[in-house]
């Protein structure tokens, strides 16, 4: 095996896949390694995808971590150049003791803002903000047929299709991204018990939009009439004017860094139907019935999990997978579907989150669209778990939903096609700038992306 | 591309028209595989397998004919499918293999070696030419159709059981050499499954039809188990049948 090769995952642990990596640190340099790739590349970030996105089996994966220029934020537009090997930890550390945040949040720091485009990512306040290309005035990418700085101005159909396409319209270098201002680095919330479903979703569909960030926590192990229990977080960022004590000395203070490891994988089955519904029980428990204007920092508020570092591994050698899907308000039902289903065939899940999508952005395989979505992650193991999901892809797809591709690992190319109709215009402009099929990933292959 | 489930998208089966096989393949085609390549000795015997998997929604099916009495043909081969796969193959199912008769075996030098090629030296061939293709090809999955007769071989089919026994340790070492390329090896060892390879004999015991015993396999594929038993309960008889003083195990019902 020479030096450089290595064997890959995808934040879930499963299918690994053998390839060279390589590591450039400037535009030249992947240039280079798009010319000398002897077989198909795809780029590769801080790995936060769950399933086979970042990965090329038997090819070149290029990892972005090596690009990392990062421009002082411009104290009046709030525009930043970053390289796309920064991540949005790295980011925000520097920019919201300048009074800046990101525009968009995912449930973990750790992604990189190559990854961040190349999946077009979502936060709670999609409903509100859309998603992050909706916040990139630019991007440096390299192609196989050269490189360009694109616009949704200078190259509209160039730079939509890369929002969310894998990174199979070339390499990333860096973008310009949209910050937003911010007094404070803490976030005012509001906290709420649900007793089921649907007055879980009821309560989102009328309130949220007074909030700018709104997520809902989703019980889906217990069955019955507290099937769907939930626990909405919404919050604002606070004003100066509502710190109190300490919190006034330091207004605008980054998030303190990974605390826990977990070092080592433990043996599959540790989180197993039954310790898995004793954290969920747990979860609803401890949150409190009603809850107003509590002030939480902003690490708190967006990434609970950022506290444990590697805490994929606690699922075992078999590794997990995230199910998460999105289907319009008119089929709010499937969200009650498919949560009935799991409960039905005894899969379980561990920390369903629920939310709502604000419009669709032109990207072809962008994945946000008006509507709900959920998020589930399971363990792997469960014989029915196969078949269960299989099932639920064809509900999905039936309702005009789709899967976003950050997540899966197990999707067929079938039901991905019905799900993205838009993926021939995605094709078609792709053929314009990589017509060999240079870029490809096990995603690619596997969905049959071509 | 195999799944996060390990399901594969194209298969190779060597020993194409086995009946064991062929069930495992048509549920592979019910979840995710699209690309097969039947390989083995009977045209028409594949023909017929081709036509039903495609029958079943497979896409694409081919098939390749030869026979495993010579193993110099056993890179020509593998070279083939994987062509005729389109070049790569997530999924090796490899199921060549014979009973033979243990009573003309004891007397038939010649029969008892031909049974070694096929059984064990043109499977080991066609492994080691394997090896490479999936070391290239950065991933992949090889499951060995063993047995439960090569874990203690018996005088009723001591010949056949030592192939399996040779085929089964090979793989055991073929395994190791492979992991650190991300590629999956696995044993199966079924019991007496009911097919036209054991037709017209007694059932022994924990015998199984082929439908349950390609389920059991289907799901050990998924699993990141090194040993596939099927049933497998034969896992916990294995182990009493390792550990039978010889005067004991001679004494068992054959
Ligand atoms: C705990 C957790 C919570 C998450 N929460 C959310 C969430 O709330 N919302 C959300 O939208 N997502 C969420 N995600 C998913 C995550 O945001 C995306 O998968 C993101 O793409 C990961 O970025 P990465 O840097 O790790 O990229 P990787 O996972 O390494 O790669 C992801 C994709 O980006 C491509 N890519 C990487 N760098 C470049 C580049 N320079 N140029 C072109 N393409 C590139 C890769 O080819 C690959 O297709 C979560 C993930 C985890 C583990």
């Amino acid at each position: 095996m020479s030096n450089h090769q290595e064997l890959l995952t995808g934040w879930g642990n499963t299918a690994p896949s053998l390839a060279d990596v390589v590591r450039p640190r400037n535009e030249e340099e992947v240039t280079t390694d798009l010319q000398n790739a002897p077989g198909s590349l795809i780029a590769r970030g801080l790995g936060r995808s769950y399933g086979d996105a970042a990965q090329c089996a038997g090819g070149t994966v290029l990892s972005n971590r090596g690009l990392w220029n990062l421009t002082p934020i411009d104290p009046l537009t709030g525009l930043v150049t970053v390289g796309a090997g920064v991540s949005l930890d790295e980011l925000v550390s520097i920019s919201i003791p300048a009074g800046w945040f990101i525009p968009v949040t995912p449930g973990t720091r750790q992604v990189t803002i190559g990854g961040a485009i190349a999946a077009d990512i979502h936060g709670k306040n999609h409903h509100v903000d859309g998603s992050f290309m909706n916040h990139v005035r630019s991007i440096r990418l390299a192609t196989p047929t050269g490189t360009l700085t694109i616009t949704p101005e200078s190259e509209p159909e160039l730079f939509w299709a890369t929002a969310g396409a894998m990174g199979l319209t070339g390499v990333v270098i860096d973008a310009t991204v949209q910050m937003i201002p911010i007094e404070t680095s803490y976030i005012s919330v509001d906290t709420e018990r649900f007793p089921n479903l649907d007055a879980t979703m009821a309560a989102m569909a009328s309130g949220d939009d007074d909030y700018r960030y709104s997520v809902a926590w989703v019980d889906c192990m217990t069955a019955g009439a507290s099937m769907g229990r939930g626990v909405i977080t919404r919050g604002d960022h606070a004003p100066k004017s509502m710190l109190e004590g300490k919190q006034t000395r330091h207004p605008l203070s980054p998030p303190a860094s990974t605390k826990l490891a977990v070092p080592f994988t433990p043996p599959s089955g540790l989180l197993n139907r039954l310790s898995i519904k004793a954290f969920n029980e747990a979860w609803f428990r401890k949150s409190p019935k009603k809850r107003d204007g509590e002030i939480q920092s902003l690490g708190t508020f967006f990434h609970p999990l950022d506290g444990v570092d590697w805490w994929n591994r606690l699922h075992g050698h078999r590794g997990f997978l995230q199910y998460q899907f999105v289907v319009s308000d008119a089929h709010g039902d499937v969200v009650t579907k498919a949560i009935e289903l799991l409960s039905s065939q005894k899969v379980p899940s561990f920390l369903a989150v629920l939310k709502r999508f604000g419009p669709h952005n032109p990207g072809p395989l962008s994945f946000p669209m008006k509507g709900w979505t959920l998020a589930l992650d399971i363990p792997i193991g469960p014989p029915q778990l196969a078949g269960v999901l299989d099932q639920l892809d064809l509900m999905v797809g039936e309702a005009g939903g789709r899967l976003y591709l950050a997540k899966d690992s197990r999707l067929s190319p079938q039901q991905f096609r019905a799900m993205y109709p838009q993926l021939g215009e995605f094709e078609r402009i792709r053929k314009t700038i990589d017509p060999q099929g240079l870029l490809a990933s096990d995603l690619s292959r596997r969905l049959g992306i071509s | 591309m195999r799944n996060a489930f390990g399901q594969p998208q194209s298969v190779l089966v060597l020993g194409g028209t086995s009946e064991i096989a062929l069930s495992v393949v048509e549920r592979l085609v019910a979840a995710r595989t699209q690309t097969v390549v039947l390989a083995g000795r009977n045209p028409s015997g594949l023909d017929l397998a081709a036509q039903e998997l495609r029958d079943k929604g497979a896409q694409s099916v081919e098939t390749l004919v030869f026979d495993a009495d010579e193993p110099s043909n056993a890179q020509g081969v593998i070279d083939q499918a994987f062509e005729k796969a389109g070049g790569s193959i997530d999924l090796v199912l490899i199921a060549v293999g014979q009973l033979g008769d243990q009573d003309l075996l004891d007397n038939d030098p010649d029969g008892a070696a031909a049974l070694f090629t096929t059984n064990l030296t043109w499977p080991v061939a066609a492994m080691t030419a394997l090896r490479s293709k999936l070391i290239t090809q950065g991933s992949g999955h090889v499951a060995v159709i063993a047995s439960i007769a090569g874990v203690r071989v018996r005088r009723a089919n001591f010949t056949y059981g030592a192939t399996k026994a040779g085929l089964d340790a090979f793989t055991q070492g073929y395994s190791d050499s492979l992991k650190p390329y991300g590629v999956k090896v696995q044993i199966i060892r079924p019991g007496f499954v009911r097919t036209k390879m054991t037709e017209g004999m007694a059932d022994a015991p924990f015998s199984t039809d082929v439908g349950p015993a390609a389920d059991t396999i289907v799901k050990g594929l998924s699993s990141p188990a090194s040993v596939i038993w099927s049933p497998p309960l034969l896992q916990g008889v294995a182990l009493v049948m390792r550990s039978l003083p010889g005067v004991l195990w001679r004494k068992m019902p054959s």
